[in-house]
């Protein structure tokens, strides 16, 4: 009964987005319609040709199918958004590779969100997804609940990163900085991330153990916050249900500023709160000892939790919002200083006793570099909310140096490191394919990110005393075109960085490959240790 | 009042008192007494169930009063 149901929605899905393709206002929103039209056809064959044959959930067993593709999707979105990463690098340094026969299509403004949902929402959400299913079953001892409602919500946000994607290259962008998808992918991400509360929930709730692990509570924020943030930073009005555009139902300043609140807890509890789930679960684990202090990870949890909905105005310093209202922003952003730096302090004293592990294992390595990178960032970010600092920094590369020291060496990072552990185990394999390998990647990754970030630093801050210089009759000194002249170097340096990143995501896609493909399994201790592909 | 205004003074007096004593609440739940055992036997909670599901809660919520 359930099948028939499921195939008539699809059924209805897929026809309406074919008059929806036809009626279609503009490429954009046609392109994305046939998308779906396609994704609810292979959906409905799918459950057409399964339909009778399915078993019930076996609870003896983890549901790690999802998990494993989860695995797959982050080391593809990873390289994908590297390697986009990399191209509008040098498209800032060499402005003749925005190709002419391309454009509009892979010119520098097209490209760039490509690469920010790349990083972010693909590689960084996927890893979120992947290792919250992983994390929540193991700390709860409960099977994820809803039976396939995890591969929905697995293929569901795939389609979203998908709609996004092609979106933004044909030209549909509704311009808020990382919630650029328009309307009707925005509905459908609202539906996903419901059904992944449902999921995670309904997981902690039919728990086996009496606790709720500390890392699940860093879940259940990040995905609690999202949806709240995400639903009122799209609070948007469709001018046609036949075409993209829309139009924001706040204007102004209160747009500014929902916009930053979103924006900047889209750091906080997707890039943060979310990671930091992982560290407390990848670092004890990796370390083979429990986390330094449990009460000093409770009191990380709740003071980030009280402090970072509220540092977003610190991205509006000196605009038309309230002085209280900036001033706020700036001093929470201080604040939340303490709770970054105890729960990189927890992070790091996990490993107390056992740093010897440094010098063996490159995954801990990764991992406390990780962490280290975790405590460099939110140093230099409350640093840079300060008034004073932020009119120097304030639009120059300076804070693209900061995203990318959080990004590429916190969120990357761990995520490398949660990979590492995770494919072997997910496969049954003894070990990784080389371990060698992932030293490289290690030093690719790590000088990567300090030629990248060193350099923004040096011609972030060059910009920001250029544009601010005067003579001494007050007029300014420099043209805006002279501060884009002095960054070629620092950009050209930015871009081998950048590279450098890329070449190590691809040799850890490579040895991954490698660890399932070349490896035998592990002979299974009993019947449950095998976990068949689902 | 208009709305501004009320909201404006609201927030920053009752309802910035109610979130000061919640957070201090909640960080001085963490130090009650007794938590330490609570803690760590949380923090342990990752080194089992690693293959399959507990089958029954062993050291659940309900066994834990017997």
């Amino acid at each position: 009964m359930w099948d028939y149901i499921k195939l008539v929605v699809l059924g209805v899905i897929a026809v309406a987005a074919a008059i929806a393709a036809n009626y279609a206002r503009d490429l954009a929103y046609m392109v994305n319609a046939l998308t779906v039209m396609i994704a609810a056809a292979i959906t409905f064959l799918y459950v057409l040709r399964t339909m009778g044959d399915r078993k019930p959930a076996p609870a003896n067993e983890y549901l790690d199918g999802v998990v494993r593709a989860g695995a797959i999707a982050t080391t593809f979105w990873g390289v994908v958004g590297f390697l986009v990463g990399v191209i509008i690098a040098f498209q800032l340094a060499f402005p003749a590779l925005n190709i002419e026969w391309a454009q509009p299509y892979l010119n520098f403004g097209r490209l760039r969100p490509l690469h920010t949902s790349a990083v972010i929402f693909a590689f960084g959400g996927n890893a979120l997804l992947m290792s919250s299913f992983y994390v929540v079953q193991r700390t709860s001892a409960a099977r994820l609940w809803g039976g396939n409602a995890a591969w929905f919500v697995f293929w569901g946000y795939q389609l979203v990163i998908v709609l996004a994607a092609t979106g933004y290259l044909l030209g549909a962008t509704q311009s808020k900085e990382y919630a650029e998808p328009e309307w009707y992918v925005d509905w459908w991400l609202t539906i996903v991330w419901l059904v992944y509360l449902a999921v995670f929930l309904g997981t902690i709730i039919k728990r086996k153990e009496p606790h709720i692990y500390v890392a699940n509570w860093f879940y259940l924020s990040f995905i609690v916050t999202i949806a709240m943030l995400h639903v009122f930073n799209n609070l948007s009005i469709p001018v046609s249900v036949f075409g993209s555009k829309s139009v924001q139902v706040f204007s102004g300043v209160q747009d500014a500023m929902v916009q930053w609140w979103y924006g900047h807890n889209a750091v906080g509890f997707f890039l943060t709160a979310g990671f930091l789930g992982m560290m407390y679960y990848f670092v004890p684990k990796q370390a083979e000892r429990p986390v330094f202090s449990y009460k000093l990870s409770i009191i990380h949890f709740w003071a980030l939790i009280f402090l970072y909905i509220w540092a977003g105005p610190h991205h509006l310093h000196y605009t038309a919002l309230p002085d209280w209202a900036s001033t706020l922003g700036m001093t929470f952003s201080i604040m939340l200083w303490m709770p970054s730096w105890g729960g990189m302090i927890n992070g790091l004293m996990t490993l107390s006793g056992a740093w010897d592990k440094l010098r063996t294992d490159p995954i801990i390595r990764m991992m406390v570099v990780s962490i280290g990178f975790y405590g460099m960032s939110t140093f230099e970010g409350p640093m840079m909310s300060i008034k004073a600092v932020n009119s120097l920094s304030h639009y120059t590369d300076w804070t693209i140096g900061h995203v990318h020291s959080g990004a590429l060496g916190w969120n990357g990072m761990i995520t490398f490191g949660a990979l590492y552990f995770l494919v072997p185990r997910l496969w049954n394999r003894e070990r990784l394919y080389s371990l060698s390998m992932v030293s490289w990647h290690f030093w690719l990754a790590t000088i990567g990110i300090v030629l990248y970030a060193s350099a923004m630093w040096v011609t972030g801050i060059m910009e920001g005393l250029m544009w601010r210089e005067v003579d001494a009759n007050g007029f300014l000194v420099n043209a805006f075109a002279d501060t884009v002249s002095a960054k070629f170097p620092m950009y050209v340096v930015r871009g081998l960085g950048g590279v450098l990143y890329l070449l190590g995501g691809i040799i850890m896609a490579y040895n991954l490959w490698m660890t399932v493909r070349a490896q035998p399994a592990k002979a299974p201790v009993n019947a449950n240790n095998f976990v068949p592909a689902e | 009042m208009e709305t501004y205004s009320f909201l404006r003074q609201f927030a920053d007096s009752w309802m910035l008192l109610f979130m000061m004593i919640l957070f201090l609440g909640v960080v001085g739940f963490a130090f009650r007494p007794g938590s330490r055992k609570v803690q760590s036997e949380a923090a342990n909670s990752i080194f089992r169930n690693e293959r399959k599901p507990a089958a029954e809660a062993t050291t659940g919520p309900n066994s834990k009063e017997a």
